[in-house]
């Protein structure tokens, strides 16, 4: 099957080695990505040639391999640079993943310059790690968490998003695709909004980042912040962008090598960015396997990907959608990536068990997203989530599986 | 390969689609309440404990279907039973699912719960299982804070 573009879909499938994992008999059907997306070969490869080959520690040796760690190190945060179009490679900022960065951004730039009285704006549809972060900061200075509220179909109400901007707003911090929903948001009119009043704007893009190309300059965010796991890439690695000028004026997140220009026991003077905000030895092996997977990506091309997995969407929709008993959770206008669904008298994890049993992988549970299941009036949903090696063999596979969910519990 | 059918039984089925004992006893002398923070199952347990015996027993919740039927599994294993034999119970049933060979301890008889001896292939879902058990035994202690299965 060769999709538009030259995009061939088993030529991708066959450079993932997990698709070929069976699971209780049945070939993996896996549709999990949001949670992680699979890694291809070139991913793994490139963290074991480091670890066999190039193995050191950044920014410290004169010896060869500290350098080539070094290289690798640095030509990740300038793959990244490109890949979201930053200006600046210094505007990168190495963390763990989506969570880290979000927290990073309320203890530092969130405790300089959020104050009582002053508002953070979230939505409705925000994942835990992009509400606790900001409560947590509110909590602490005595400023308030307000929430963009959402309609039935799970689409913001843009109304009450301008209703809730003032002069007190310091934070705007939006998801650009909800991972419980699927739903896009229109996050580059928002930051327009916010930065009218002066506030700072966050993009949460943990899951964006796999399924569209995403341009820091265009949309015009302060800080976006991603995960390498769910775009191709290792665990643990992820990635902070932040507006030069902000990032230079926030405060060390944690202190320790690394992030000095000189140390005594009197005074410290801070290393320049993006080094400030790295304290310690990094995850040199995970900027490797970044690396590899930025590459990957852009070789298959994330305009081919968004228009796969789109078609995949409309065809789980349909094929999901049209069954008895069946009831798709999240029908906003822009979507991408997810399918969430409830099966009539049947628990999420009694579906997820008996899809298990046929070798299919699927969320069951809230997706860290309880306000979302609570407006939903909800305890969790059925999620299904592609990547771009997912096939409609796949969603074929799923519809049957459903069946087998009703038969069992008929 | 694990077998459907060894989880879902047909006692399970059954206790699902109709719950013994459901609601709590109007009168309940102890009561607590359970919650798997990680599925958001919940479930409440209410007794009515009368010189040491537990007279009435009733539970309310939502959950799979494991859960679901676990409780009500245990409100019949432990009503007019003395506190005692219903501690010992949870042990028995608990060594059922998580001990490494699955043997119930000598003098205890397990009657219908071992239906969900199959739970134990499933590690994912023995929290769903045990959720209600923890839960009365919360409300033999008379703890007043919710009991997590974290």
């Amino acid at each position: 099957m060769s999709g538009p573009h030259g995009f061939d879909i088993d030529a991708i499938r066959k450079q993932f080695p997990i698709l070929d994992v069976e699971v209780n008999g049945h070939p993996l059907v896996y549709l999990d990505t949001a949670a992680t997306s699979q890694k291809p070969q070139v991913v793994i490869d490139a963290i074991s040639d480091y670890y066999s080959r190039s193995n050191s520690n950044v920014h410290r040796g004169v010896h060869t391999l500290s350098q080539q760690a070094t290289d690798i190190y640095e030509e990740t945060r300038e793959k990244t640079r490109a890949l979201i179009n930053a200006a600046d490679a210094r505007e990168i900022i190495y963390v763990r993943g989506t969570t880290e960065a979000i927290n990073l951004v309320a203890s530092t730039y969130g405790r300089q310059n959020v104050g009582e009285g002053d508002e953070v704006i979230v939505t409705a549809m925000e994942h835990h790690s992009n509400i606790v972060p900001w409560q947590i900061l509110c909590g602490e200075k005595g400023a308030d968490l307000k929430v963009v509220p959402m309609d039935e179909n799970g689409d913001l109400i843009m109304e009450e998003f301008d209703r809730l901007l003032s002069d007190r707003t310091k934070i705007v911090a939006v998801v650009h695709l909800s991972n419980a929903l699927g739903t896009i948001n229109p996050v580059k009119e928002m930051f327009q909004k916010a930065h009218a009043v002066g506030a700072v704007t966050l993009l949460d893009g943990a899951q964006s980042a796999p399924h569209m190309a995403i341009d820091v300059r265009d949309l015009d965010c302060d800080f976006l912040a991603f995960s390498g796991h769910k775009i191709y890439g290792p665990t643990g690695i992820g990635i902070l962008y932040g507006k030069y000028d902000l990032l230079s004026q926030m405060p060390p997140y944690q202190g320790g090598g690394e992030m000095i220009a000189s140390v005594t026991f009197e005074k410290t003077i801070y290393a320049e960015l993006p080094a400030k905000f790295e304290a310690g030895t990094p995850h040199i092996a995970g900027t490797a396997g970044l690396g590899a997977a930025i590459d990957f990506v852009n070789q298959v091309g994330l305009d081919n990907v968004a228009a796969h997995e789109k078609s995949l969407l409309e065809y789980g929709t349909e094929r999901i959608g049209s069954i008895n008993g069946v009831n798709l959770i999240g029908t906003a206008k822009h979507r991408s990536g997810v399918l969430s669904f409830v099966v009539e008298g049947v628990h999420p994890h009694d579906v997820g068990t008996v899809l298990d049993s046929q070798g299919i992988a699927i969320r069951a549970g809230h997706h860290c997203a309880q306000p979302v299941m609570a407006h939903f009036g909800i305890p969790a949903t059925v999620r299904a989530s592609f990547g771009m090696y997912n096939t409609t063999d796949e969603i074929d596979r799923l519809y049957e599986g459903v069946q087998q969910v009703f038969e069992v519990f008929g | 390969m694990n077998d459907l059918s060894d989880l879902y039984q047909e006692i399970i089925m059954d206790h699902r689609r109709n719950p013994r004992n459901e609601g709590l006893p109007a009168e309940h002398t102890h009561t607590a309440e359970g919650f798997n923070p990680f599925c958001g199952d919940k479930v409440s347990v209410g007794l009515k404990i009368k010189d040491g015996s537990i007279t009435e027993v009733g539970f309310t919740g939502e959950g799979c279907a494991i859960s679901l039927a676990s409780a009500s599994l245990m409100t019949e294993a432990v009503s007019g039973k003395s506190v005692d034999e219903a501690i010992s119970s949870f042990q028995g049933f608990r060594a059922l699912l998580t001990d490494g060979d699955g043997d119930v301890p000598d003098g205890i008889d397990l009657g219908d719960l071992e239906a969900l001896a199959g739970v134990r292939a499933y590690p994912t879902r023995i929290k769903c299982a045990i959720l209600s058990w923890h839960t009365l035994k919360s409300a033999l202690d008379n703890k007043s804070a919710p009991v997590t299965t974290e």
